[in-house]
């Protein structure tokens, strides 16, 4: 993919420890199992409602379904699925969170919407080598937050359809 | 003029001269069979502006080459020089050059390093004929090219000149009156310019006038001038160029709108609100009215695509040594831009096919009884919502036995199956990859590929291609196209809890066995499920069990979509079956374009989304679409009955009171099952609405004096005749079934409506006059598109 959709941490960590630049990022956050997780808020198009998703046959589960935006139709992804984080116990409360991608708009369906909040660069770090677990690919970096930390998505990788396998074609 | 202003000239100089190249090449060929003044003077009117405005943008090359052949071509539209197939293969030899420097100057900028020396000289060489007009020796010739160099000099000189009163500032003006009366040869140039100059100093009449006051010419040859100008005048001004991405982005709002408006409709069915149901009504009107116009700024006549074909038939029936003519039919038949590229390759394809394989030549076809020279014969029309494009030749057809033998030779059938094929069927198997007639490889056609993508790509954009073919008088081919892609008629059907949209050109039929045939219906061949159709087996694919889903069914019935995708015909089961609807295909994004199955998505009445079934894809899926082989072995099995059945047809058996009727299936469109709560009366019969249309309904028990004895109350039996505007639906009480069997019977009755009695299945069946129930223009229609 050409556009990178996670900007942050290219000039993050080298800037923040030397330079002491007071440069903030302006992330949007939302609940995801035990994590809270942030993504640049210029990414994010609308926070919609839970939408009852058209079930698309035989493709990966990481795949909800297929909604109607406004006439356009968007993809949802579960995030939860997609990040090999244990499935939600109830959906009622879930929300999509649509990202602005150049081929569309793509959903991400998440526990809990959080806050926008400005991250200060320098707070952030690379992911701690004891961070592990299959989400573990999906995280650029950490932002260390005074009350929780804060997981920065790696979104070119979320959103990469050649690891995204369907069920028609994996079985080989 | 800023660097903008000036790539828009540019730009608008570059569309404009293609378009009048188009018809330069078709005004040369035309020439060539009928020289003609007016077609000179065309030409060099198109040639003219190109070199004009290149001269004005400062392109050299482009300049000096369209500079030599608008010498040439000033010397035959004033007779110095003959119209020779010589002159003319040059001049589209300079047509090609202006297109290939066009096509650099549009990617680069700048015109290149090529300077079209060896075209030059022959154009020159050519105009260098002026002197002799007899033939003469190279040698002769080569002596001359020096007062070539001398000689265009006069024209130049002369013409600028004529035109310094402005006439080609606006290139799409009809030729002034000066230039159309030299064209006629009525006066000189040299004439002109006096009547010019007398402007000039004053004189405030017209050209026209001036002249007949001189008495150079007759009023009657100004008033005829006039007449041409008026008719040449209204084609600038009414129409203007508009971005073809504009119209794209407008396409899309109005396929949103139709999305809105097909949830407003099933919103207003639910509540009751007179004004509101009035207002959504006229919104359904606008909607489809809006959606037909702007479907209609996306077509274009397929002469946009033909114009093209004149110059290759021309070119290569030389290149071939045979005589060829095209003829054309229905050159202003509409067909979507993109669907309109989309046939470009494919129809070239058969053209060159037809010229190449399909015509003999000269000699032969003289042998032959046939005029030495062949024709190719293109027609194009719309029927039943689809284009219909023929590309025919009068020349030797296709030996069904010689693609027999090339078939087994090329191992694509076995001895035994080519020869159990009947040749009306063979024929289809140059259709196949890796099949070529060509006896020897030509630089045309004849490599073993082609038709196969010919067919791919026709079957690409929804259409179908059809071969007929008669030994020794020629073959044609039938492209049949849709309208438009972006909104298409889709029947919605259900599975596993899910919408699924099959687009409706795949369908064949639909099948619905119940009670106890929904058990006995379905056999097994060697665990593979089969439905005994009409005598053949027809594959059947679960659609859930291809798609992992619950079957969510409310009865035990089980419902068939007879669907034909490639070659292969099957029968795909689904939970339900619920409507037909325009459907507009939206693209599946790129998270999903591994996804088999499905070739896009659409929005519903109510907003949700449903997705598109490819039926190829699905098939695939199943493994329903077997190999080649299994399916030669399937079509060799089918055609032995096929003799016995060609005298056969399709017989519909219907149940009216007590009494069993017969009517050929051919006359029948459809066959509905529509609520009698829908039933309105409208003036002096019951209609009904139906696919947005008002069908007229005709009850045969009435007419036929019968009490009707229906075995559903809540549902009529339609049997809908005709389509569009012209249909009427005819009520029956059940449909019994449907045969194929000959149609034979007793012609002793003289009641009204039943043209005789035949036995069917050991029944008594009367067989039904369709002719006394429905107009004639329907039953013609119908039998067209069966």
């Amino acid at each position: 993919m050409s556009t990178a959709l996670t900007p942050t941490p290219t000039h993050a960590p080298s800037s923040s420890g030397s330079a002491g630049s007071r440069s903030t990022v302006n992330l949007c956050t939302f609940h995801l199992h035990e994590f809270t997780i942030g993504i640049d808020v210029t990414m994010v198009q609308e926070v919609l409602n839970r939408q009852d998703a058209t079930r698309i046959p035989l493709v990966s589960d990481v795949v909800q379904g297929l909604i109607n935006l406004r006439g356009e139709i968007v993809t949802t992804i579960d995030l939860r699925r997609r990040l090999g984080l244990p499935p939600r116990e109830s959906d009622a409360l879930s929300m999509n969170v649509v990202i602005r991608t150049p081929d569309g708009p793509v959903a991400l369906t998440v526990d809990q919407i959080g806050d926008v909040i400005d991250a200060d660069e320098s707070l952030f770090e690379f992911p701690p080598p004891t961070l592990s677990g299959p989400h573990r690919e999906f995280i650029t970096g950490v932002f260390k937050l005074d009350d929780s930390l804060l997981l920065l998505l790696d979104l070119d990788h979320v959103l990469d359809p050649t690891t995204i396998k369907n069920r028609s074609e994996a079985p080989a | 003029m800023n660097t903008g202003e000036f790539d828009d000239v540019m730009a608008e100089f570059i569309t404009e001269s293609r378009e009048n190249l188009d018809d330069l090449d078709n005004a040369l060929v035309t020439l060539e069979q009928q020289p003609d003044p007016g077609v000179i003077a065309k030409i060099f009117r198109a040639v003219h502006t190109i070199k004009g405005t290149s001269g004005f943008l400062g392109l050299r090359t482009l300049e000096s080459v369209t500079h030599i052949g608008e010498n040439l071509l000033s010397k035959m539209r004033d007779g110095d020089l003959p119209v020779t197939q010589a002159n003319t293969t040059a001049l589209l030899g300079m047509a090609d050059a202006v297109r290939q420097i066009l096509d650099i100057v549009e990617t680069t900028g700048a015109e290149g390093d090529e300077t079209y020396g060896p075209l030059i000289e022959e154009l020159s060489r050519l105009n260098a004929g002026e002197a002799t007009p007899a033939r003469r020796g190279r040698a002769k010739q080569q002596a001359d090219a020096s007062v070539t160099t001398l000689k265009p000099r006069r024209v130049t000189v002369t013409l600028p000149a004529r035109r310094a009163a402005g006439t080609d500032a606006v290139p799409d003006d009809p030729p002034r009156m000066g230039e159309q009366l030299i064209d006629r040869g009525l006066i000189t140039e040299v004439e002109l310019d006096e009547v010019l100059l007398r402007q000039r100093e004053g004189d405030p009449r017209h050209v026209g006038e001036i002249l007949v006051e001189k008495e150079s010419v007759k009023p009657s040859d100004v008033v005829d001038v006039l007449k041409t100008q008026a008719e040449e005048r209204p084609q600038t001004n009414e129409s203007i160029r508009v971005d073809v991405g504009l119209l794209d982005d407008l396409m899309n709002l109005v396929g949103e709108l139709v999305l809105a408006r097909n949830q407003i409709l099933q919103y207003n069915g639910s509540v009751f609100d007179p004004s509101f149901s009035a207002t959504s009504q006229r919104l359904n009107l606008i909607t489809s009215e809006l959606q037909e116009g702007v479907m209609k700024t996306r077509m274009q006549p397929i002469d946009n695509v033909w114009n093209k074909f004149p110059r290759i038939v021309r070119d290569l029936s030389l290149s071939c040594g045979k005589t060829a003519r095209l003829e054309m039919e229905g050159r202003q038949t509409e067909v979507d831009k993109t669907l309109l590229e989309a046939i470009k390759d494919p129809l070239t394809h058969l053209i060159r096919n037809a010229i190449d394989h399909g015509l003999e030549m000269p000699e032969v076809r003289m042998a032959t009884g046939k005029p030495a020279e062949g024709t190719v014969r293109l027609s194009a029309y719309h029927e039943g919502g689809q284009v219909i494009i023929e590309i025919a030749d009068d020349g030797a057809g296709i030996d069904a036995n010689v693609i027999r033998r090339k078939a087994v030779q090329k191992g694509l059938l076995t001895a035994e199956e080519a020869a159990a094929r009947p040749d009306r069927d063979i024929v289809n198997v140059i259709f196949q990859p890796g099949f070529s007639t060509a006896e020897k490889v030509s630089n045309i056609s004849g490599r073993g590929v082609g038709m196969d993508v010919v067919k791919t790509n026709i079957e690409a954009i929804g259409g179908t291609v059809d071969v007929q073919t008669v030994v020794g008088r020629g073959t044609t081919f039938k492209v049949k196209i849709p309208l438009t892609l972006a909104i298409i008629p889709a029947l919605i059907v259900r599975a596993g809890g899910e919408r699924y949209a099959i687009p409706q050109v795949s369908l064949i039929e639909l099948l619905r066995l119940d009670g106890e045939s929904a058990v006995t219906g379905i056999e097994s061949v060697q665990g593979a499920p089969v439905h005994r159709l009409r005598g053949k087996l027809l594959p059947l694919v679960f659609l859930n069990d291809v798609f992992g889903t619950p079957p969510t069914k409310s009865d035990d019935a089980v419902n068939i979509v007879v669907v034909q995708s490639d070659d292969t015909q099957f029968g795909l089961v689904v939970d339900d079956i619920s409507d037909t609807a325009e459907i507009v295909v939206k693209p599946l994004g790129r998270l999903l374009k591994g996804a088999a199955g499905f070739s896009g998505a659409t929005i519903m009445g109510d907003g949700r989304v449903a997705l598109i079934l490819d039926l190829l894809g699905v098939s695939q899926l199943a493994g329903v679409s077997n190999s080649s082989a299994a399916r030669a072995q399937a079509e060799a099995n089918a055609s032995r009955n096929h003799d016995l059945a060609a005298e056969r047809e399709s017989i519909l058996i219907v149940g009216i009171g007590d009494r069993r009727f017969a009517l050929p299936l051919a006359h029948v469109t459809r066959l509905e099952e529509l609520p009698v709560a829908g039933v309105r009366q409208g003036g002096d019969h019951r209609v009904v609405h139906y696919r947005d249309q008002i069908l007229p309904l005709v009850s045969l028990a009435d007419r036929l004096d019968i009490d009707a004895r229906p075995e559903d109350e809540q549902n009529l039996q339609v049997l809908v005749c005709g389509s569009g505007e012209r249909c009427v639906g005819l009520i029956v009480d059940s449909v019994f079934d449907i045969v194929d069997e000959r149609l034979e019977y007793s012609d002793r009755t003289e009641t009204y409506g039943v043209m005789g009695t035949t036995v069917i299945g050991g029944e008594v069946t009367d067989v039904l006059d369709i002719r006394a129930f429905v107009a004639h223009d329907i039953l013609v229609a119908a039998e067209a598109a069966a």
